[in-house]
């Protein structure tokens, strides 16, 4: 009988919510970043960039772990594809902040303090997006637990939901964000390019979060 | 003590401590992990129950393998005897061997396989019951599917009255003793309907059915007792339900209790049928009568399995017990009660099956539900290649000790 616990195979919903925690940290990590952007900060920033660096890395491999511990021969209770699009979207999330922390860093960008709120705005609500994006993968190992019941899909549902009203949010503030810079352009000049991507950068934080849970509404809804 | 009963002895003693030493220390493993029982006691739990299912409910498959699947009519006392330790020390060399190479063969499959072989080619292709033979290989293929539809329907159940309700720690606390009761009452119509014959109990259905709920609702009694006394500990908000698993641990313990029960109802007959016959071929009677087994062999069984747990056994389960399982307590809950409750169906009906097999198709029952992260498929592959494989090796194993046998104790 203890072939009936190899029978039951390595689950991937821990190492993916793990691989989650991983890649929502290193979004958190952007406002520390901000935070030291705004002070001039060169040494904080790229303690930061350190940071996000080493959490990208724990957040590639458990990625590569994830993908070699998914053979065909695992019945999966959840679409082998679904799981990997998702892990893909976790994966931005870690991959986008790791862009914005290089890009800071290796430009030695220092916030213009016209900027320093909007960016501070922004950033606050895409982290928060993020992490509700967290609470949502949380919710895989109670999905299994009540055989994907209808009660739990509705809760998950719910907290999607939630997720694209913050989502929403951080659009307002993006938006809000670019203004700002626009109203500087003449006196950032070339640079204003890059400040830009920024913020778009920031914004796709939240965008992948999003993305997130509407994958995850499709893999509940069938 | 004739030397062929003494040979006999001593390989049934050697089937009864390997299962001691692997199946039932498996069954109570999870039990023994989830820290619902020490060790001590899991192995004092298991061997009660495991002698209890091999003697109260043993009888049918007892008889199946002792004399259903040869033709006592067309058979010589030698021959029988020749062939049943050739059948014994097959199943032995096989059980000896697979453990040695990690491989996962039935007790069941090589006992079954070790007398076709002496009967087809020892004594003659006449000499097999073959429609009794097709019968229990058939049921090899539904008792993992019986299985697997009723674990599919317990996993349903308990999702729809117990995980998927807004207070589940309630609902199982409320529900609990109703699964004791059915396990008792389940457990209870089997033995007691015309299964009592080692107590010269001979009940008919009403009777039966009336000492089952009885059975049943001290079942429900003994449950509510344990499920009290659980402690559900915090509620974590990211564990929501970490509380109703602690309670479903108690369920388990039943369920893993009744496997045991149905484990020894239905495989300790492997090694005591064919000891059975040697015993009663020894002694000149009648062949094909209804002797029963003698209670020097069902202890020679029950002791077995009791050296193996305390030799071997304590070791398995500290191992199985340690190790990391995604099988949560409410979905070993599930798996095994369906599993209990088909084998122990089949041994009334006298047919050896499967245990491991068995489970496996709870498992997947399981699976299907959506209740499990992750089934490898490969393991389900592997354990149907064994028992295809297991079959001819223990049938020429069984033809080589037949003629061995044969040369060594013919006078």
């Amino acid at each position: 009988m203890s072939w009936i616990d190899k029978l039951v195979g390595r689950s991937p919903i821990g190492p993916m919510q793990e691989h989650m925690r991983a890649a929502v940290e290193c979004a958190s990590q952007v406002t520390p970043l901000i935070d030291a952007m705004a002070r001039g900060d060169d040494e904080a920033i790229s303690r930061a960039r350190g940071e996000i660096d080493r959490l990208e890395h724990t957040a590639d491999d458990l990625k590569h772990e994830i993908r070699s511990h998914m053979p065909k021969r695992l019945m999966l209770a959840m679409e082998r594809r679904d799981m990997l699009d998702i892990l893909d979207c976790q994966d931005s999330i870690a991959d986008t902040a790791q862009d914005i922390a290089e890009l800071v860093d290796q430009r030695g960008m220092h916030l213009p303090s016209a900027l320093a709120e909007p960016f501070r705005a922004l950033t606050a609500r895409v982290v928060a997006a993020c992490e509700q994006g967290q609470r949502v993968i949380d919710e895989l190992d109670e999905l299994i637990e009540t055989g994907f019941g209808d009660r739990e899909v509705a809760r998950i549902e719910t907290m999607i939901s939630e997720l694209g009203r913050i989502e929403t949010e951080t659009d307002e503030l993006s938006d809000a964000a670019a203004r700002a810079l626009f109203r500087l352009e003449s006196e950032l000049g070339v640079a204003t390019v890059y400040w830009h991507q920024l913020i778009l950068w920031i914004a796709d934080l939240a965008d992948y979060a999003e993305r997130v849970g509407n994958r995850l509404r499709l893999l509940v809804a069938n | 003590m004739p030397i062929e009963l003494l040979i006999a002895a001593v390989l049934a003693l050697y089937m009864a401590w390997a299962i001691g030493a692997n199946d039932v220390a498996n069954a109570m493993g999870t039990s023994v992990g989830s820290g619902a029982l020490t060790i001590r006691h899991a192995i004092v739990v298991a061997a009660l129950l495991e002698f209890l299912g091999a003697f109260l409910a043993g009888g049918h498959v007892t008889d199946t393998v002792r004399k259903g699947m040869i033709d006592m009519e067309g058979i010589s006392q030698d021959e029988l005897i020749y062939g049943m330790l050739a059948a014994l020390a097959s199943a032995a060399t096989l059980l000896l061997g697979a453990t040695r190479l990690g491989l996962p063969v039935s007790t069941t499959h090589s006992i079954v396989g070790a007398i076709v072989g002496f009967g087809a080619v020892g004594i003659g292709m006449d000499a097999v019951k073959w429609g009794k033979v097709g019968q229990i290989v058939v049921s090899w293929i539904s008792s993992p599917l019986l299985a697997g539809v009723i674990a599919y329907g317990i996993f349903q159940f308990t999702r729809m009255m117990i995980l998927d309700r807004s207070k589940p720690l309630e609902q199982v606390r409320k529900l609990g003793p109703f699964f004791f009761f059915f396990v008792f009452f389940v457990i209870g119509l089997v033995t007691l309907f015309k299964g009592l014959k080692n107590l010269k109990l001979d009940l008919n259905l009403p009777e039966a059915l009336l000492g089952s709920v009885v059975l049943g609702l001290i079942g429900a009694g003994i449950g509510t007792f344990f499920i009290r006394r659980v402690h559900a500990g915090k509620s974590d908000p990211n564990h929501r339900f970490d509380q109703v698993e602690r309670v479903f641990v108690v369920l388990q313990i039943l369920t893993a209790c009744a496997v045991a029960f149905a484990h020894g109802s239905n495989d300790v007959a492997n090694s005591i049928g064919p000891l059975a016959a040697i015993s009663s071929a020894v002694s000149g009677s009648e062949l094909a009568s209804k002797a029963p087994v003698a209670p020097w062999m069902l202890a020679i069984g029950g002791v077995g399995i009791v050296v193996g747990l305390a030799t071997w056994g304590y070791r398995v389960m500290e191992t199985v017990g340690k190790r990391i399982t995604e099988l949560t307590p409410s979905r070993g809950f599930a798996a095994e009660l369906a599993a209990a409750t088909t084998i122990v169906i089949a041994s009334r009906f006298g047919i050896p099956v499967s245990t491991t097999h068995t489970l496996v198709g709870a498992v997947l029952g399981v699976g299907m539900a959506r209740g499990i992260g992750a089934i490898d498929l490969r393991v389900v592959g592997s354990i149907i290649a064994s028992w295809v494989a297991t079959l001819p090796i223990a049938a020429g194993l069984s033809i080589f000790f037949f003629y061995f046998f044969k040369g060594l104790l013919t006078p």
